[in-house]
């Protein structure tokens, strides 16, 4: 039986790039965002879009990204699991190009999340199990699902109000060490727990930024990645699940199953542990996610995540860097942001992200989120070949 | 930015609709039942309505009426109206355990929450685990034209006269 082990370095990342602006673009369409991250990552890899021939998205249906380009690849993933599909992706295109599907896969996002420019509509059938379990309850948004977990961590760990809001504030400080990012004012914790209530128990800074932008990558052979311009990036290990697709029927509130499954898998594939890693993405769509990561990817115990951000552990100086473009809550979101998650772990190990580059990063981990503690996508990756 | 939360710009709220597996679950409510499904071959209760146990697997299944008791397992309390609830802010969106072992959405009442209530004072009105009983309200009418009754539920009466006695 063929072990995910032995794809270990069989991909690696060789073009990446986003868009010029990741903030409000009203004057963009959804698919220019595509394109423009598009061209701008296959110019880093010193490629054009007739050189691919494998093709992943996720929001638009892959047929129109291809259309839209110009392009007719010969493998294709629409894997459409959230914010984390893009992290999904890069682990099945490892697999395409290790079995001969494709030699030159591109990877694309663009959401106008915004603006809601050139969007497709999608109404949510009232027969569907959230149609009919849900939707009567008056679920509005992400923030009334995506929380309704977070009283029961408060209540079996004893997390704090106050340790969720340091996770913003953590994140803050790396964002105002990147001048693309979106919000750059000082924050304390005061300022999370005084901002007007959403959905208790969360404020409207608990929540992220809506933005508009793009993002996207070029994954080749491992043993090609020598041979394009930028300093490559190699897959060491990838592991996604599914666990629900309503949060009322998320088994455990108080730990991630998915995010749990997707991490085993991607440590024991990448054969490294969580003191391994130099720095971590952990994708922060409101200030509990990255704390249900912490904890369901083994970097500490359960119940030992909250604590770990309002020690400022993750901020500038700290001793695991997490969320250091800024992040969902201060660089940008655009409703599935798990391609600029990737994106700052490639920056990272590239040595690219200026003021906030970390020092000697060797192995960077991604965590991505979608849906409602629905999904969880893991990607470790590494600048050593 | 002023703003930070793009609005939703799904339709207005539509009714929920029955499929052919549920309509035992909306007609139960109308008769202020909360009929949900046990599984014959592992004895478990399971939610929402399927033809077989997502437990163990087994098509060996059959409805029960709930007794109605449950507790309070998490919770948002929400300041942003979903479309028709534009009167009811805050209202609480609950996950609720039912005394059979399930769990189901629903929203909590009577629990003495409204506008003007500090947020420091939620957790106190809501603590997790609170008893809950099940009550029944009308809410329009289903997808197919048949009454909609919403199974919601409100701290125990047990819960309510301890905390009158004390």
């Amino acid at each position: 039986m063929a072990d995910s082990r032995a794809l270990r370095r069989a991909a690696a990342i060789v073009g990446a790039a986003e868009t010029a602006r990741v903030d409000v673009q009203p004057d963009r369409s959804e698919l220019s965002l595509h394109s423009e991250a598009a061209l701008a990552a296959l110019a880093d890899a010193g490629l054009t879009p007739a050189d691919v021939d494998g093709l992943a998205t996720a929001g638009p249906r892959p047929s129109q990204i291809a259309e839209y380009l110009g392009i007719v690849p010969r493998w294709v993933d629409g894997t459409s699991i959230g914010g984390c599909s893009f992290l999904a992706h890069v682990g099945h295109a490892a697999a395409a190009i290790a079995s001969g599907y494709a030699s030159v896969v591109l990877i694309t996002h663009g959401e106008s999340g915004r603006s809601r420019v050139g969007v497709e509509r999608r109404v949510p059938s009232p027969a569907t199990p959230w149609g009919q379990f849900e939707m009567p309850y008056g679920v509005f948004g992400p923030p009334t699902m995506f929380a309704l977990p977070v009283v029961r961590h408060m209540a079996r760990f004893g997390s704090t109000e106050e340790q969720f809001a340091a996770v913003a504030v953590a994140t803050r400080r790396w964002a105002q060490l990147n001048p693309k990012a979106t919000m750059h004012d000082p924050l304390t914790v005061e300022d999370v727990l005084a901002s007007r209530l959403v959905a208790w128990p969360l404020h409207l800074l608990n929540c992220c930024l809506v933005t508009d932008a793009g993002g996207a990558l070029v994954v080749v052979a491992g043993d090609r990645a020598r041979d394009f311009p930028r300093p490559p990036v190699w897959l060491l290990g990838r592991g996604e699940a599914v666990a629900h697709q309503n949060v009322s029927q998320m088994r455990d509130l108080a730990v991630s199953e998915a995010y749990r499954v997707a991490g085993e898998e991607a440590f024991r594939m990448a054969g490294v542990g969580p003191a391994d890693i130099d720095h971590a993405m952990l994708y922060d769509a409101f200030t509990h996610t990255p704390v249900y990561m912490l904890e369901a990817l083994g970097f500490v115990r359960s119940g030992e995540g909250g604590p770990f951000f309002a020690e400022m552990r993750t901020a500038p100086g700290g001793e695991l860097p997490i969320n250091t473009n800024g992040g969902g809550l201060s660089y940008t979101h655009t409703g599935m942001y798990g391609m600029f998650a990737i994106l700052e772990s490639v920056a990272q190990l590239r040595g690219d992200a200026g003021a906030r580059q970390v020092e000697g990063v060797e192995l960077s981990l991604a965590h991505g989120a979608g849906g409602m503690f629905a999904a969880g996508a893991t990607l470790i990756l590494t600048n050593q070949g | 930015m002023a703003e930070r939360l793009a609005p939703q710009l799904t339709s207005a709220r539509l009714p929920p609709q029955a499929t052919p597996e549920s309509a035992e679950f909306w007609a139960g409510l109308r008769r202020h039942e909360l009929r949900i499904q046990r599984c014959r071959a592992c004895g478990r209760h399971y939610f929402y309505p399927r033809p077989f146990c997502p437990q163990c697997w087994s098509t060996d299944v059959e409805w029960d009426t709930a007794s109605g008791r449950a507790t309070l397992e998490s919770y948002v309390v929400s300041y942003r109206p979903a479309p028709g609830f534009e009167d009811r802010v805050p209202y609480v969106i609950a996950v609720v355990t039912l005394a059979e072992g399930p769990r189901m959405m629903s929203n909590v009442v009577g629990v003495g929450l409204d506008a003007a209530t500090p947020a420091e004072r939620i957790a106190e009105l809501l603590p997790a685990d609170l008893p809950l009983e099940v009550l029944f309200e009308g809410a329009g009418t289903l997808a197919d034209g048949e009454p909609l009754v919403l199974p919601l539920f409100r701290p125990s009466s047990a819960e309510s006269s301890a905390t009158n006695g004390g």
